[in-house]
């Protein structure tokens, strides 16, 4: 099948290609599944040692001690990082020029402002050694009194929330839109810290060659890596070499270059050879960021058909004592149901944690379990089924700003879950429902639903003379397909066959390719990729056209197609030559051509831009004993362009099972004294298993979007979490009657 | 990492005498020991490897009907023996439901009964514990402790042991082996297993030395054959602790309980025979009332510890559900979620 693609900017040339849309496998899977894949922490560079890192027990106080005699004189070791040897910085680590540039823990003094913070690198020969020497260094503190947990200090109104959005917004009067309402309901949810935990933790191997770097790390970011090393280090950006061909997972924990990341390099510094440095599993749970807890509470006010009359959404959350990042819960309800009035405000406490970061839909996913479950409990109020309701308050314009959608295929996305799911036959009241072995089921529903967010990013695209063609962009793979959909787009730009594309990426010495963060990595790297090859083939066209001896010569007014490595007339396809042959007679060994990915100011201006989805879920609860199964999951989404529908398919996947894992399992406990985390490892860490997702599906709902970008895709990385979690938590009061408010949902909360 | 002396011996003996000494640890699957170490929780001086002593592999019929098995037999193995899970079902289902599959082929049987606790304060070298380094204190008093003990515990430890095996194996009068300096001995697992007192650092009856050798289930055990369940509760379908699990065994004749066995696992120190409940049993109707009542006895003593008091009425509800499921009969094929509720009634859906 050949898919016809008009898509590019220059109308005169137009590109067909058949590699978007294919569901093709991972291009990197063979390499990942014989562990021929070289991850960062897999290099070896000749003469490398070893650092480990020392970090705080207390969560507040400073360092009055440490053994540096004792794990220096420990065989193996080589040199001991502290406060008083670390080499110098051209830039305050404390400094924050801008709202992304977060604050690092880099042994600027003997201060301790969370646990798990670095407070020593040890360096050695061997790994064994080093860990030896860090536990030498045996510290002593002086400890403060730790401020722990959501009440736990006192609170405020941050400037601003996730991105920098307004902590406070508002339209309407939700006060009088309360007050009119026929039905009310208010109540109050509980969403705990969590921790990223990729399966790969942070790792750098790093080489100084003098003010050169040559780094292999994970980055889901790697220009702006790139840039904040440079600017500590005081050395040219173009001096940093970042690879980061493969991450194992980053759900944002990746984004921006780390504390510990950055002591690699110093370690490197110090000793003045290469240096690897790897987190231990329970260092992830301070340095490298996390999600915050949230308290939220939500009230609804519906008129007697069930439509709303307010909605009104608050948020506490909490922030390290010393940066700024506020998870936006109650941003969620900006975009999803009509209100003729809507209030979402934020308030915070500052706590002895690391700093909370971007977390697999921040915002997004916290306020969308507490928004679904009140949407649900307000469906119940008024006497309606749970996917009636929202339809009666389905959103045509974006609520908060009265701004058309790009597009919106919920309804469809609505109407395809619910067929598959069976939930027409859904019994309206809780707990009316068991199986043949006894179990308590219910049937739960969410809207899932997330920005269509583009950055910037720029790509190269060659065609050479053997009538091959080269793609580079310094994308990064952290497990979502992003070496096989950037080169299916990278194809059919170019109008060639994706085996004859050398695709690259995953390296910072390519164009910037932007953040992979924000399900907007596809978009934008994407459209860079598109308008290059757009560039190329254009500048193809030019030769052919112009001329005499190539039979396009001429065609520059009808235009030509390029498919297949070859350009043929618009009018008269048996007229066209290959790229090779054209490249040949004009002496040329290879052309180039440059894109940039970047969102339409105009339309940003003029549209809101989500994807949308649905989410049923079905739930077995032991009556007894109030264990949980997630039985089923259907989601039905449409985000735009699909590139590649199994790889699509697998992020929802992925998505819908970090749902599960939000309403039922993941929690990080935190002792309520010292501040320190108590389940800082994959066995007490819950996050699902096989066994706990029996059965997901998801669907694919077509929608074309011509406003979001060129190649109409929106993002699918993030959205499965959303509606998700909350339609698990709805299936649970389905099943037991029992209305979740804190979560993970807990057996002790159903017991009865 | 410390360093630390490496030895294989080759025979028993050889193996009692290189741990007599202080600061040895004997490490057989190494399951439990490695983390450990690599948290600096224990830091041994000496390991003495068993892992390859021959004789301690075999799992062999006795004359007396009983059954031996060495203290270096699989987790994995032990289970997926037919004849084992034949006569033992209850302690099959146990072992399967425990860790991960990659886990179960490295634990052995008698490192199994010496896993440590999984209490957060035990592992948190920061924390105080009384377990890790005697009269430092407990902080789990107080502190995050929604999972631990509601049964035997004290004010010096409120940890809890975390077997699934051993639940069924105290409930069935299993005896541990033990090789010491002094000869060989025989402790029931009942007695092997001791409650922290003031003395939480005291686990078990191992005198230094001291090697589990094998585990022995008496004759009397393979009786419950038809009437024997596990069952655990825990926070996800696979590979998680139990919050609370019951063993039940019955032998039922005529509609009344000629012989039961009973045990809970996850409410304190040790696996916890319920012998009081078992006396409400014998010679009982095999009856929902009556599993009521030896709930009720099985719980009488037990106190929440914390934050944990929902933990004694759902070990109440556990041992109900267990003793029907075992008087429903031991099922056919191992079920899929072993010893999960969501496999303990028949035909329920399950997809490990």
């Amino acid at each position: 099948m050949t898919l016809e693609l008009s898509l590019n900017q220059q109308p005169a040339h137009a590109r067909q290609g058949s590699s978007i849309g294919q569901p093709l496998t991972r291009r990197d899977g063979f390499l990942k599944v014989t562990g021929a894949a070289r991850y960062a922490a897999d290099n070896h560079p000749p003469g490398m040692l070893y650092a480990v890192l020392a970090v705080s027990s207390i969560a507040r106080g400073r360092v009055a001690a440490l053994d540096v005699e004792a794990a220096k004189a420990h065989q193996g070791v080589v040199e001991v990082m502290t406060p008083l040897n670390r080499p110098a910085l051209a830039a305050d680590p404390d400094a924050k020029d801008h709202p992304f540039m977060f604050r690092l823990d880099l042994l600027q003094n003997d201060q301790v402002r969370y646990p798990n913070q670095s407070i020593a690198v040890v360096i050695a020969e061997t790994l064994e050694a080093a860990t030896e020497g860090a536990a030498l260094l045996s510290p002593r503190y002086e400890v403060l009194p730790a401020r722990v947990g959501l009440d736990g200090a006192e609170s405020f109104v941050p400037r601003g929330v996730g991105v920098g959005g307004p902590a406070v917004q508002h339209k309407g009067d939700v006060e009088a839109g309360l007050k009119s309402a026929k039905t009310r309901i208010e109540a109050t949810y509980e969403t705990p810290a969590q921790y990223h935990n990729a399966m790969e933790p942070h790792a750098i191997v790093v080489a100084w060659d003098g003010d050169t770097l040559s780094i292999d790390t994970p980055s889901q970011g790697l220009a702006m890596a790139q840039g904040r090393i440079a600017g500590l280090f005081g050395i040219a950006p173009e001096n940093v070499h970042i690879r980061s061909p493969f991450l194992g997972g980053g759900f944002g924990s990746k984004g921006m270059i780390s504390g510990p990341q950055v002591l690699g390099i110093l370690a490197a510094r110090l000793v003045g050879r290469p240096v690897k440095l790897v987190l231990r599993r329970e260092q992830m749970y301070g340095p490298v960021g996390h999600r915050a807890p949230t308290r939220q509470t939500l009230r609804m006010g519906m008129d007697g058909e069930g439509r709303l009359t307010a909605l009104d959404h608050q948020a506490k959350t909490a922030s390290s004592t010393f940066d700024d990042f506020f998870e936006p819960a109650a941003d969620a309800s900006h975009t999803l149901y009509a209100s003729p009035a809507i209030a979402t405000s934020h308030d915070a406490v500052r706590l002895d944690t690391g700093t909370p970061l971007f977390m697999r839909a921040p915002g997004e996913a916290t306020g969308s379990i507490a928004l679904e479950s009140a949407i649900d409990e307000a469906a119940h109020a008024c006497g309606m089924d749970p996917l009636e309701f929202r339809l009666r308050n389905y959103a045509e314009v974006e609520p908060m700003t009265g701004k058309p959608f790009s597009s919106k295929a919920l309804r469809e996305c609505y109407r395809q879950a619910a067929e598959t799911f069976g939930w027409a036959s859904r019994p309206l009241q809780p707990r009316l429902m068991r199986d043949a072995d006894g179990f308590l089921t219910g049937w739960g529903m969410g809207t899932a639903t997330f920005p269509a967010l583009m950055f910037q990013a720029e790509a190269r695209a060659v065609l050479r003379s053997d009538g091959s063609g080269v793609m580079e962009t310094g994308a990064q793979d952290m497990g979502q397909g992003a070496w096989t959909a950037f080169a299916q787009i990278a194809a059919d730009g170019l109008g060639l066959d994706i085996d004859q594309v050398d695709f690259r990426a995953g390296s910072s010495d390519l164009p910037n390719a932007g953040i992979a963060g924000g399900s907007g990595h596809t978009a934008t790297a994407g459209m860079a990729i598109h308008n290059a090859g757009a560039a190329v083939i254009a500048r193809l066209a030019d030769l052919a056209t112009g001329d005499e001896h190539s039979p396009l010569y001429g065609a520059g007014n009808e235009g030509v197609l390029a498919r297949g490595g070859r350009l043929y007339r618009r009018d008269d396809e048996s007229r066209g030559e290959s790229y090779a042959e054209i490249l040949t007679r004009a002496g040329l060994s290879e052309i180039e051509g440059h894109g940039t990915g970047a969102p339409d100011p105009a339309s940003q201006e003029t549209y809101a831009k989500h994807a949308h989805g649905a989410v049923f879920a079905e739930v077995k609860v032991d009556p007894d004993f109030g264990q949980i199964r997630v039985t089923r999951l259907v989601g039905a989404f449409a985000a735009g362009r699909v590139i590649n529908p199994r790889l699509v398919r697998s992020q929802y996947y992925g998505g819908m099972i970090w749902g599960v894992s939000f309403a039922l399992h993941e929690e990080a406990i935190t002792d309520r004294r010292s501040g320190r985390i108590q389940n800082a490892n994959l066995a007490e860490y819950h996050v699902p298993v096989n066994a706990d997702v029996p059965s997901v599906e998801a669907l694919l709902v077509h929608e074309d979007d011509p406003y979001v970008n060129a190649l109409g895709i929106k993002g699918v990385g993030e959205i499965g979490i959303t509606g998700t979690a909350g339609a698990v938590a709805n299936a649970v009061w389905h099943a037991t009657g029992v209305r979740p408010r804190r979560f993970p949902i807990r057996i002790e909360d159903l017991l009865g | 990492m410390r360093d630390f002396d490496y030895i294989r011996p080759a025979t028993i003996p050889d193996a009692i005498a290189a741990a007599a000494e202080p600061g040895s640890a004997y490490l057989a699957g190494g399951t439990n020991l490695l983390d450990l170490m690599k948290g600096g929780i224990t830091s041994p001086e000496r390991i003495v490897d068993i892992s390859r002593l021959p004789e301690l592999s075999r799992i062999e019929r006795l004359d007396d009907g009983g059954l031996r098995i060495g203290a270096l037999v699989r987790n994995a193995d032990l289970a997926y023996d037919p004849a084992f899970a034949k006569s033992y079902p209850a302690v099959a289902e146990a072992l399967l439901s425990g860790a991960s599959a990659q886990l179960r082929n490295a634990a052995t049987v008698g490192g199994n009964l010496l896993q440590r606790t999984r209490c957060s304060y035990f592992y948190d070298t920061a924390s105080a514990c009384n377990r890790r380094e005697p009269g430092a204190g407990c902080d789990a008093l107080g502190g995050e402790n929604r999972l631990h003990a509601v049964l035997g515990w004290s004010d010096a430890c409120i940890a809890t042991h975390p077997s699934d095996f051993c639940v069924p194996l105290v409930a069935l009068d299993a005896v541990v082996e033990i090789e010491g300096k002094k000869g060989r001995r025989h402790v029931t697992l009942e007695e092997f297993h001791r409650l922290p007192g003031e003395t939480p650092q005291r686990e078990n009856a191992l005198e230094p030395g001291d090697l589990i050798v094998a585990v022995r289930l008496p004759a009397e055990a393979a009786s419950f054959s038809a009437n024997a369940r596990y069952l655990k509760v825990r926070e996800r379908t696979s590979y998680a602790f139990a919050i609370v699990s019951a063993a039940a065994a019955l032998v039922v004749d005529g509609g009344k309980i000629r012989a039961a066995r009973l045990a809970l696992g996850g409410v304190a120190a040790k696996p916890w025979r319920a012998r009081t409940a078992e006396a409400v049993l014998l010679g009982a109707d095999a009856s929902e009332a009556t599993f009521a009542s030896a709930a009720d006895a099985a719980l009488a003593d037990a106190s929440p510890s914390g934050d944990n008091a929902f933990k004694i009425e759902l070990a109440r509800r556990i041992v109900v559900r267990a003793l029907m499921s075992a008087l429903s009969g031991t099922p056919e094929r191992l079920p899929a979620l072993p010893a999960s509720p969501f496999s303990n009634i028949p035909g329920a859906r399950h997809d490990a």
